[in-house]
């Protein structure tokens, strides 16, 4: 792969990095959709990028997946489901910013430690494509174990799935990257399904424990 | 069209599929559960003539072996007998308004879904097809879970899904580690990632994305074994869906997990300077016992209860498998096969019961034997072959288990037996409260079928008095299969 390629690839998957680090001090939850909206479009560039330089057709699909799927129509659904059931506009946190900020950077941190650790017998793009994916799979676990609302999980959850796309894309002529792309759309389809048709309003409380304890049956 | 089903393997699949769908198109609560329980029988019967039918050889997509002939078995017999449980549960349902004959339809065409998912992932050759075939079962699941909707079956449902999802991301990122792993060997393409490829060349690849990988994928399939301290879903989701699914979580749904985590330890374990996947699978099944023993005693609800004790339990089986060798391997996967059989017919038992009393509180719950003797001394007799109790099968694995270990890490097996007795006393503690005593709340007749329940407590027992030689040979060669 020549340099400029490299570079490109690069600035893309970084640029999802810290579009995932946005995500995490959005205090309102039509910020945090409309983030996410970018975060897709980058995912969207990434994979297109990765089809045109690996001289892989079918990559597209995915790329055109991810644009039309995650970047419009999820957040725009999503938007409605907010405004038509009323939902807290605020996003719920159970640590505060600076704290997740923190942990986040200590994350990143980590996985370049993990994946750069790696020998060279992964090529030098594979090993640092995969660094920024880990990156973004963790941020996306962070965001979802730190956040109360279920809207704002399932867009923690959503962007973890686009580090997953990043690596599988990175990883040259990985074979059902377009499936498993498919069967993670469908995936997320179910769960906006789910929070609407459920009624899934407020959020849970799974860090509350007291508050719980009724409903689990662990109460004298 | 022949050639389709002139593979069993085949068959297994097409059957739960085509099922799927017409289970949630036909109307009529009553004629569903029953093709339910057809369609169980006839993957059963597909699954059972892979032992005659000539095997193909493994293709793209699918694989037969040694190995996964038994977690097929075992899946499809226990689909099988819980769709027979679950036909008699539904109705009581349906009778007491909990559930609406829409939601029964869905559930059937879920339930064979699940079951196609769960088939699927145990036969697949290729490692991207079986995290897709797992996610397809877990996402079936959780839809039954919650498919009560009262808040606390939401709840369990999210908790389940959230947690599933996360394990299955992780998973996915293992898996695609692996596939970079093998890349530069098998080349770019499907080659790299099919499972009999790759435990040919696994000796040649990079060790230390082998590693990393594998750390990704036991945490990730771990978590759907239920594995300390990644268990947090599993007694909501066992305690909140209904029961004929807390028999299949348990039994099937943390089996299939555990298949993926063998099939990547075997790859691993193929590499002389990867790590040694063996410790670390030790640490997490013994971390899961005792930390699951203690968490029996302060159980207020009868599922959960059971739920706790399956974690238990697959810590004891990861266990087994990460001590390895032929015996260990052997023990392993007797005891796999006996709680499996035994969770399910201890929750068939307590569908009923939870049915009959209204209620799923333990303290409700009193003088079973008294009341309704059958379905008491069915709880009683699956309660004392869980806790290890001889002559049931569960106490010949767990003993061979212990020994296995005491000969070569005497330290492990004290810690192994102090977690199984803490359990023993906490489980036998809970039973004497079940059984006897004054009858308390509702003593209406059982509805039930006892069929399923006794079935299962009766291949346990004669798995304990006597294992029949060719099932012998059978484990065995898993076992050298498993190194």
């Amino acid at each position: 792969m020549d340099r400029i390629a490299f570079d490109i690839a690069h600035l893309l998957a970084g640029g999802l990095v810290l579009v995932s680090f946005m995500m995490i001090y959005q205090d309102r939850l039509y910020a945090l959709l409309n983030v996410f909206a970018l975060h897709a479009v980058l995912l969207s560039l990434s994979v297109s990028w990765q089809a045109y330089t690996q001289h892989a057709p079918h990559l597209y699909v995915t790329a055109a997946i991810a644009l039309i799927f995650k970047a419009i129509v999820i957040p725009g659904v999503l938007h409605r489901i907010i405004r038509q059931m009323g939902i807290h506009r605020e996003v719920e946190k159970v640590v505060g910013v600076g704290v997740t900020m923190l942990a986040g950077m200590g994350l990143v941190a980590m996985s370049i430690v993990l994946m750069l650790g790696l020998t060279e017998a992964a090529d030098a793009f594979a090993r640092e494509d995969l660094a920024f994916a880990l990156s973004v799979v963790l941020l996306g676990l962070l965001m979802m174990v730190t956040r109360r609302n279920a809207v704002s999980q399932v867009v923690g959850f959503m962007s973890l799935e686009n580090g997953l796309i990043l690596a599988a894309t990175g990883a040259k002529g990985m074979p059902l990257v377009v499936e498993i792309s498919v069967a993670f759309s469908v995936l997320i389809a179910f769960i906006v399904i789910g929070v609407f048709l459920f009624r899934i309003r407020e959020r849970f409380d799974t860090v509350d424990d007291v508050a719980l304890e009724d409903y689990r049956g662990e109460v004298e | 069209m022949i050639g389709l089903f002139a593979n069993p393997a085949h068959v297994i699949l097409v059957i739960p599929a085509v099922f799927a769908v017409l289970l949630a198109v036909l109307p009529g609560y009553r004629l569903t559960a029953r093709l339910n329980v057809l369609a169980s029988l006839l993957t059963l019967i597909a699954a059972l003539s892979l032992f005659v039918v000539p095997r193909a050889a493994p293709g793209a997509f699918l694989l037969v072996d040694d190995l996964n002939i038994v977690f097929v078995v075992l899946n499809t017999f226990v689909g099988f007998t819980a769709a027979a449980f679950s036909a008699s549960y539904i109705s009581h349902e349906i009778e007491t308004g909990k559930l609406t004959p829409a939601y029964v339809r869905f559930y059937h065409g879920m339930y064979q879904l699940m079951m196609f998912g769960m088939n699927l992932a145990l036969l697949s050759n290729n490692i991207g097809l079986m995290w897709v075939a797992i996610e397809v079962a877990t996402l079936t699941t959780v839809l039954m879970v919650g498919i009560y909707r009262t808040h606390a079956a939401l709840e369990a449902a999210w908790k389940y899904f959230i947690l599933g999802s996360v394990g299955i991301a992780l998973a996915l990122f293992g898996t695609i580690l692996v596939y970079l792993a093998a890349q530069p060997v098998l080349g770019e393409g499907e080659a790299a990632m099919i499972w009999s490829n790759l435990i040919v060349r696994a000796a040649e690849f990079d060790p230390k994305i082998l590693n990393l990988a594998f750390v990704f994928l036991l945490l990730g399939y771990g978590t759907k074994v239920g594995l300390a301290p990644l268990h947090a879903w599993l007694p909501d989701a066992h305690a909140e869906g209904p029961t004929p699914i807390s028999a299949v979580l348990s039994g099937l749904l943390l089996n299939v997990a555990l298949y993926a985590v063998l099939r990547f330890k075997m790859l691993i374990a193929t590499h002389p300077e990867a790590l040694a996947p063996g410790p670390l699978m030790v640490a997490m099944g013994l971390l899961s016992v005792i930390f699951a023993a203690f968490m029996l005693y302060r159980r207020r609800d009868i599922k959960r209860l059971f739920a706790y004790s399956s974690i238990e339990h697959m810590g004891i089986i990861v266990f087994a498998f990460g001590m390895g060798g032929p015996l260990a391997n052997f023990a392993g996967l007797l005891h796999m096969v006996m709680h499996s059989l035994t969770k399910s017919a201890i929750f068939y038992s307590v569908g009923h019961v939870a049915q009959i009393k209204g209620t799923q509180k333990i303290e409700g719950i009193r003088g079973l034997t008294q009341s309704h003797p059958v379905l008491g001394w069915g709880l009683a007799l699956g309660v004392l072959a869980i806790a290890g109790m001889p002559p049931f099968g569960v106490f010949m694995s767990e003993f061979l288990i212990v020994t296995s270990t005491f000969a070569r890490e005497p330290l492990l097996a004290l810690l192994l037996v102090f977690g199984l007795l803490v359990a023993f006393g906490a489980l036998l503690m809970r039973l004497a409260g079940f059984i006897f005593g004054e009858p308390t709340g509702k003593v209406g007749p059982a509805e039930a079928s006892f069929v399923p329940l006794y079935a299962h407590l009766a291949l346990v027992l004669a798995a304990g008095i006597y294992l029949p030689g060719p099932v012998v040979a059978w484990f065995q060669s898993v076992a050298a299969l498993l190194g």
